[in-house]
Formats: C-alpha cells, sequence, structure tokens
C-alpha cells in the first residue's frame, strides 16, 4: 500500500493496485459523517467500436449501450440492487459520461457491507430478454425527458457542429430507435470487454481507516476469478481538425433563446500532465474572457446580451475536446458574434495581462479549495483525471505555475476561425 | 450525542448563529430575510437581493465587486430568493477558504463578513434611490428568470399545479415573482422597499466554519446595527375548502413527454407532533428508489424514468411528479391512486419501515456534511419557531410505527391532478 501527503490541503491518498488490475484509492476524510465510494470503468458512449474480449474483429455496437448496460447492472435475479443498498441505509446511483461509467453509492453507516454491495453488484452480471425489453420503456421516457431539455440540446447540438466522426458527437442515452436494437448478447459483448478489473478504478472517501478498507477489498477481489487479458482495442474514425457546421439553429416550444459557442479542441492526442497544464490553462483563459469579474462580461450584461446563466468551460480527453460559452439571451445572433469576435481577438492577446491571470488563478485556486469539500468531487475528478494519466491533487501548483506567456501560446493555439461554431435555440413561432 | 453544535446569539434586530467545525477548507457565511409571502412585495423581493449583489458604494461595478471576490481566493457569493411555508426567504450566501489553507495567513473571515457588511448596509445609492442602471439590468435579468421556468417543462408543471391549487393563497405565488409586476418597479420605490425589508424582517447570520463564536460576535457587532423589531406574521388565509372531488387541470403543448403533477394537503407542518411521521409516510410512498412509486410506477409498469414525491414541511403540501408518454396518463395516475391507498390502509411492510428508517437517517447525516446543508437544517427551527435539535430529529424518524405512519397517511388529502400533455391525438 503507497500513501501520499498533500500537506497544503492536509489530505493523505492511500493506493494500492489489486492483483486481478483494479486499482483502489482511499481518501480518509475526518469529522466527515458520510462515505462515497464510486466504482467506475473506463468504458462511456464513446467506445462503440472494439474488438470483443475473445474476438478478431471490430464491432459496432448500437448508440446508447454503455448507458443501458449501467441501467441494467442494478438488476439481478433476486431483484433490484437499490433495495440492498435502502437496508444498509446508503443511497446509490450512477452515470455514464463519454468516457466512463460510474457505479456509487454514499452511507453513513454499514460502509464495509455497502462496499462489499457495490463491488460484487458490479462485478455480477445478470441480463435476460425480458428484463432488458423491460429497461427500454424507461430509458424511452429518460431520453423524451432529455429530448425537452433545452439546455441539454443546446449542449449536444453544438458538439452535433463540431464532430464529423468521433462518436462523442452521439447522444450518451441513444435514441429510442437506436436502444430498441439492444440485446442481452450486446450487453454481455460489451461488459466482458469493458469491465475487467484492470480497466477499472474503485475510489472511497470518508471516515474510514485506509488499511482495513484496502485489505476488505484485497480479500474481496481474491475470491474472484479473473483471466489476465489483452489490452483492449477501440477504433475512432479519422476527426478533421475543422467543425462539420459553423451554425445551427434549433427551433424549440421555449420562451427564451439560447446562444452557444464552441471552440474544437486541438492536439487532442495529449495525455498526462500536458492535458491537465491545457486544461486549466484554457479554463484560465476563459475566465479571463468571460468570467464575472471580466470588463467583457460587465459589458455585455450591460448591453443587455446576457444574463446570470452565462457561463463557460473547457473540457479535452483523449481524443476529443471543447471550449464551450454561452447562455440564455435575447439576442442570441448579436450575442453569438460579440462571443466570435472576442475569442479571435484573444488569440492575438487582447485582453490577457499579467494582473488579469493572477486574479484568474486566484479565483480559482479558492474554486478548487471549496470543491475538495466535496468527497462527490473528490472521488469523480480524481477518477476522472486518472484515466487520463492527471493528478487532481496537483491542480493547485499547476495553476500556480501558469504564467501570461502560458495563457497568450494557448490562446494562439486553441483559437482558430475554421475550429469555431455557433447553435442557437430559438423558440418556435406559435 | 450532538450532531451540530449551534450557538445562537440575541442580538439587536437578528439573531447570530455560529456552529463551530473543522470539517471543511471553507468558512461559509449566510444572511437570511424572511416576511410573509404577500403579492405587493414578492417581486420586489425577488429583484432586490439580485440588485444588492451587483454592486455597492465601495465597489461601484460589478467588475470591481467581482475582482475584490477573486482576490480573497475566490471567494463564492450569490444571492436566492425562496419560498418557505408562507413566507418569502432572500439568502445572501458567501464562502471563502479558511486561511488556514493558503500560503499567505490573510483575516479571510473578517474581510468577507466586512463585505457582507458593505452588500447589505452600504449600497449604490444616489438621491435616495439605487442605481438606475442596475435596476434595469436586474429587471431585464428577473425577467428572462421568470421565462426561463416555462422552458424547464418540469418546474413549469410544479408551478401550474400550485396555482390551480392554491388559488386565491399567496403560496400560488412563485418565489421569483410576476413577469408583470417587473416594469411597474423603479429605483425609487425599490429603495424604499429596501429600507423596509431593512427594517422589518425577521434576519438571520449564520457562520458555520473553523471559527470562535466570541470572535465572530466581536466582528459582527462592529459590523452589524440594525433597529429591534417584531416581524410580521402572515395573514390569516381564508382556507381554500378542498372541493370533496379532487380537481383535473389537462393543459397541452409541444412537449416529447407528458409532466404529470398531483398536489396533496396533507394538513401536518414542520414541528406537529406527527411531523416525522409524514416524513416516512413521504419516504416508503415516494421518497426513495425503493418506495412504492418507483417500484411501482417505473420498476414494474415501464411507465417512467423518474415517479417521485416531494415534502414541502411548512405548508404540509405534498406532490408526486412522473414524466410520462401522455398516452399513460390515466394508467400512471391510477397506480399512483392504488399507492397512497395502500399506504392509507396500513400496507407497509416491516422492510419497507426499516429501509426508510435507514436511508432517512443516512440522509440526514449527510446532510450535515456540506455547510449549506447545516444551515437548512437548522433554519426549519426560525420557520417553525421551534428548537427541534438535530439528534430529535434522528430519534423520532428511529421510534415511527408502522400504525403512526399510517395515520399520517389518512391525514394525506388528493386535491389536484395537473397534467401538461403532448400533442398526440390532434
Amino acid at each position: 500500500m503507497e500513501k501520499i501527503l498533500f500537506d497544503q490541503l492536509q489530505e493523505e491518498l492511500y493506493f494500492e493496485k489489486m492483483d486481478n488490475g483494479l486499482d483502489v484509492y482511499v481518501l480518509p476524510k475526518k469529522g466527515f459523517n458520510k462515505t462515497y465510494a464510486t466504482f467506475t470503468t473506463k468504458y462511456g458512449s464513446i467506445d462503440n467500436q472494439f474488438i470483443p474480449q475473445g474476438g478478431n474483429d471490430y464491432v459496432r455496437v448500437p448508440d446508447g449501450i454503455a448507458h443501458f448496460l449501467e441501467h441494467k447492472m442494478f438488476e439481478k435475479a433476486d431483484g433490484d440492487v437499490f433495495q440492498y443498498f435502502s437496508r444498509q441505509g446508503a443511497s446509490a446511483n450512477a452515470f455514464t459520461s463519454f468516457t466512463r461509467t460510474a457505479y456509487l453509492f454514499s452511507s453513513t453507516d454499514k460502509v464495509m457491507d455497502n462496499l462489499e454491495t457495490l463491488v460484487n453488484f458490479v462485478q455480477d452480471p445478470y441480463f435476460t430478454e425480458q428484463t432488458v425489453e423491460k429497461e427500454k420503456g424507461i430509458i424511452g421516457q429518460e431520453i423524451r425527458m432529455y429530448d425537452d431539455n433545452p439546455d441539454w440540446q443546446a449542449y449536444f447540438g453544438l458538439i452535433q457542429n463540431m464532430y464529423h466522426n468521433h462518436p462523442v458527437k452521439i447522444d450518451i442515452a441513444g435514441t429510442v430507435e437506436s436502444i430498441a436494437d439492444i440485446t442481452k448478447d450486446h450487453l454481455y459483448k460489451c461488459y466482458r470487454t469493458f469491465y475487467h478489473p484492470s480497466n477499472m478504478l474503485l475510489f472511497i472517501v470518508g471516515p474510514v481507516d485506509p488499511e482495513k478498507t484496502i485489505q476488505f477489498v484485497k480479500e474481496n477481489q481474491s475470491k474472484k476469478e479473473y483471466q489476465d487479458r489483452e489490452e483492449i482495442k477501440r477504433l475512432v474514425e479519422e476527426e478533421p481538425e475543422e467543425v462539420q457546421e459553423k451554425k445551427r439553429v434549433l427551433k424549440m416550444n421555449v420562451q427564451l433563446s439560447k446562444c452557444q459557442v464552441g471552440i474544437k479542441a486541438v492536439d487532442t492526442d495529449l495525455q498526462g500532465e500536458p492535458l491537465q497544464k491545457r486544461e486549466l490553462t484554457m479554463n484560465i483563459l476563459l475566465d479571463i474572457l468571460f468570467g464575472r469579474s471580466s470588463p467583457l462580461y460587465y459589458q455585455l450584461y450591460r448591453e443587455g446580451l446576457i444574463d446570470e446563466t452565462f457561463y463557460y468551460d473547457f473540457t479535452q480527453e483523449k481524443g476529443f475536446g471543447f471550449a464551450m460559452v454561452g447562455g440564455d439571451t435575447t439576442k442570441p445572433e448579436e450575442l453569438g458574434d460579440r462571443i466570435r469576435t472576442i475569442l479571435l481577438e484573444a488569440k492575438t492577446g487582447k485582453y490577457l495581462t499579467e494582473e488579469a491571470v493572477e486574479r484568474a488563478i486566484r479565483k480559482k485556486i479558492g474554486s478548487f479549495l471549496r470543491s475538495v469539500n466535496s468527497p462527490e468531487y473528490i472521488a469523480n475528478q480524481f477518477t476522472r483525471y486518472a484515466f487520463n494519466d492527471m493528478d487532481l491533487f496537483e491542480v493547485v501548483p499547476l495553476l500556480e505555475a501558469i504564467t501570461l506567456d502560458d495563457v497568450k501560446r494557448t490562446a494562439e493555439r486553441v483559437i482558430a476561425e475554421n475550429r469555431l461554431t455557433a447553435f442557437y435555440i430559438l423558440p418556435k413561432q406559435v | 450525542m450532538t450532531l451540530v453544535n449551534e450557538n445562537i446569539i440575541k442580538k439587536q434586530g437578528y439573531n447570530l448563529h455560529v456552529v463551530k467545525t473543522d470539517k471543511y477548507k471553507t468558512n461559509t457565511i449566510v444572511w437570511r430575510m424572511k416576511a410573509p409571502l404577500e403579492s405587493e412585495t414578492v417581486t420586489k423581493r425577488a429583484l432586490l437581493p439580485y440588485v444588492l449583489q451587483s454592486n455597492s458604494e465601495k465597489y461601484p461595478t460589478s467588475t470591481h465587486l467581482r475582482s475584490y471576490l477573486d482576490d480573497l481566493y475566490g471567494a463564492s457569493f450569490y444571492v436566492d430568493v425562496a419560498k418557505k411555508g408562507d413566507f418569502h426567504i432572500m439568502s445572501f450566501s458567501l464562502e471563502v477558504a479558511n486561511e488556514k489553507f493558503l500560503k499567505a495567513g490573510e483575516p479571510l473571515l473578517e474581510k468577507a463578513l466586512q463585505f457582507m457588511h458593505e452588500i447589505l448596509q452600504k449600497p449604490n445609492v444616489n438621491n435616495g434611490a439605487l442605481d438606475k442602471d442596475t435596476v434595469q439590468d436586474e429587471k431585464r435579468s428577473l425577467k428572462q428568470r421568470i421565462q426561463s421556468i416555462y422552458d424547464d417543462k418540469m418546474r413549469f408543471a410544479s408551478a401550474r399545479l400550485l396555482e390551480e391549487m392554491y388559488k386565491g393563497d399567496p403560496y400560488a405565488l412563485q418565489a421569483n415573482g410576476e413577469i408583470e409586476a417587473v416594469d411597474e418597479m423603479n429605483e425609487t420605490d425599490l429603495y424604499k422597499y429596501y429600507e423596509q425589508a431593512f427594517s422589518e424582517d425577521e434576519m438571520d447570520l449564520y457562520i458555520v466554519g473553523d471559527v470562535e463564536a466570541g470572535q465572530v460576535e466581536k466582528i459582527a457587532d462592529r459590523l452589524f446595527q440594525f433597529n429591534s423589531r417584531t416581524p410580521r406574521s402572515p395573514q390569516t388565509v381564508r382556507q381554500t375548502t378542498p372541493s370533496a372531488e379532487p380537481k383535473e387541470v389537462v393543459e397541452k403543448q409541444e412537449i416529447n413527454q407528458g409532466k404529470l403533477h398531483i398536489g396533496y394537503r396533507t394538513h401536518i407542518t414542520f414541528g406537529d407532533d406527527d411531523y416525522f411521521a409524514l416524513q416516512m409516510f413521504n419516504g416508503i410512498f415516494g421518497g426513495f428508489s425503493h418506495s412504492k412509486l418507483f417500484m411501482n410506477v417505473r420498476e414494474k409498469e415501464s411507465l417512467a424514468y423518474y415517479a417521485a414525491s416531494r415534502l414541502e414541511s411548512h405548508k404540509g403540501f405534498l406532490m408526486v411528479l412522473s414524466g410520462i408518454d401522455s398516452k399513460n396518463y390515466n394508467k400512471a395516475v391510477k397506480i399512483i391512486n392504488e399507492q397512497l391507498q395502500a399506504m392509507k390502509n396500513g400496507e407497509i411492510s416491516e422492510k419497507e419501515l426499516e429501509q426508510t428508517k435507514a436511508v432517512i437517517r443516512n440522509q440526514v447525516l449527510e446532510t450535515l456534511d456540506t455547510a449549506r446543508g447545516v444551515i437548512e437544517m437548522l433554519y426549519h427551527n426560525v420557520m417553525a419557531k421551534t428548537d427541534v435539535t438535530v439528534d430529535n430529529w434522528l430519534e423520532a424518524a428511529e421510534r415511527m410505527t408502522i400504525e403512526e405512519i399510517t395515520a399520517a397517511a389518512n391525514k394525506v388529502e388528493m386535491d389536484t391532478v395537473y397534467f401538461l400533455s403532448g400533442m398526440e391525438g390532434e
């Protein structure tokens, strides 16, 4: 067992790799009531073409299958896993993103029982034709709910503008039509390929004894048979650098318009520290331009172009990434043009000053400290970082090291006319 | 066992609540102002905090103000308005890093309280009016905030249900106020209302973090001075007598998923003896993923992705909500009614009882892991003029019996079924 100390944050992290390849991390949090644990596989909606374990050829599986599989993990021959967690006072949940599927619980009591339930249910698939069919109605309603949600439509609309081929453009839950094709055999095929312990990470944060917790997991894992196996082979089609569409409009049954401007990322082969630095620097850049303390934010607000829903974000993982800037507005086209202009000006260094960089860094450090109050944030972000060879606990030192020159060079590199795109949601005229 | 160590210090015009804990890496400061929910003031109260948070005498633009917060290590500062029971609550929240985690030791807590004082008591005022441009901008934002409820169909259906169910009762109002009233407000009226609110509202200051009550009190005494007051109570509302038959309202919009929202009167509120029985009722009925609604509407019949019940503790209002295909409307209502009937008949298993106790206990303890959660729990006492401790809360839930829960279930009365339907079949 390894122990890693973070002096400034006054935190300790414990780590051990199990014999079957599973990475286990424990972060003790004294004084907290709650223990939060996530059991995550590096498998998400983008993993739709791969060589199944034991096979030789690439297959393509139906859109939305990773999310479907997540739902179906909760059903067993003797009932619903939620019931077990409830009996043990825990609340359980799961989510699927582009690159991960995470199963989690939080509880203040019977933590080891809940941990055992978590690990065991995820390592014990049970799919039948009947239960798969039943789930199609439930997930169908989940998809319909998102169909009516303008924020989600704007988010995906913008990603679909950017990408020609990359599966990040496919809605995580798929469509009512695509999930209709899913069978139990598909689920087993995906499960066997992606749920091997060597592709997974268990993170536990809370008032627990790290040594006992790791020992407990070790004993649990040693009772299960896993064969060593080859690296997973995923297929991703070639993706051009420029965006697929510069502009698109969707009319919905809403009163307020929305405007989203995106930048498609470059250098999407980055991993590890360079990726982490890219993400942090881009977020500093966007904060200087669009954060609430920026003069530009004030101007846009005074001109009636934005309201408090205005936000920005930059995220990048292996193979894809994007910046998004936007929000609710009564003047979508005007706002879109302004954001574009500001970004292109920033590419040449405009608005970027020492003072602005320093302020943005201080702000980000403060917001990181707030975030590490949250066990959910720590577990989920740590896992995301680890899957990209980055380190959550390096955020503060990396932020402190960012210079004006870094921000300028990043702006120059990432912002480009042919990678900018805009997506608008407008009210349908009734 | 004392789970939360709340020190309440009575001050002239407000109460200071200090909760000392070393759990967090930040200190949280929340200023709350409570007044009866009324249609004459609701829109002013929805606007006022947003104007105050934009700038102040010392920080004349939001750029100045937000830059100062960034310099305080990215202190987060936000305001909101909420409806609780028959009251309308304005909140100002500030979360600032605990200085002991930073390289250069700065007195961040003191600076943060000073900042709160500037916001609340030193607004940007000229000639007896709040800053005109700021009021203009925030009126626009408020209108957009009200409009955005229409765009979120779940919130829209909830708002429509309340309008139908509580006709003639201020509870039908929304915390964000009424869009028609926004244009009628101006910077002079709003300043008058600002003065009125600060002299009449019931005010509470919460500070949660690794702080000493004595030190906080000293800083607060220097910064916050108000006149004493006797907060107003809501006017007693004519009890709308629920009709014998539940009301049904169906409306249509171009949407993919129908939104079914059902409102119930429970006749039980926070502070009543059977309040905890009602909490347990809600948990078993639709509060959790082992509840009757989740198991029957979702798992058994595959009608919905979500099917749940929510309780408003100070009004005694219960709502069931579910997103369904419009064609399944009758079927879903029938299943939901059957589940309520089962609760009334006492069809509650030992397993459901034990699960719900365990999950409620867990939920309460988890809430205490966030400073905001602690303040929410403690504020129930301000609302209901009670002194229920968190420990009382857990003990009460623990000893609930099926009989008590069944008795609470029998007080629950279905009032209004609201269905926002899609256009299919047209």
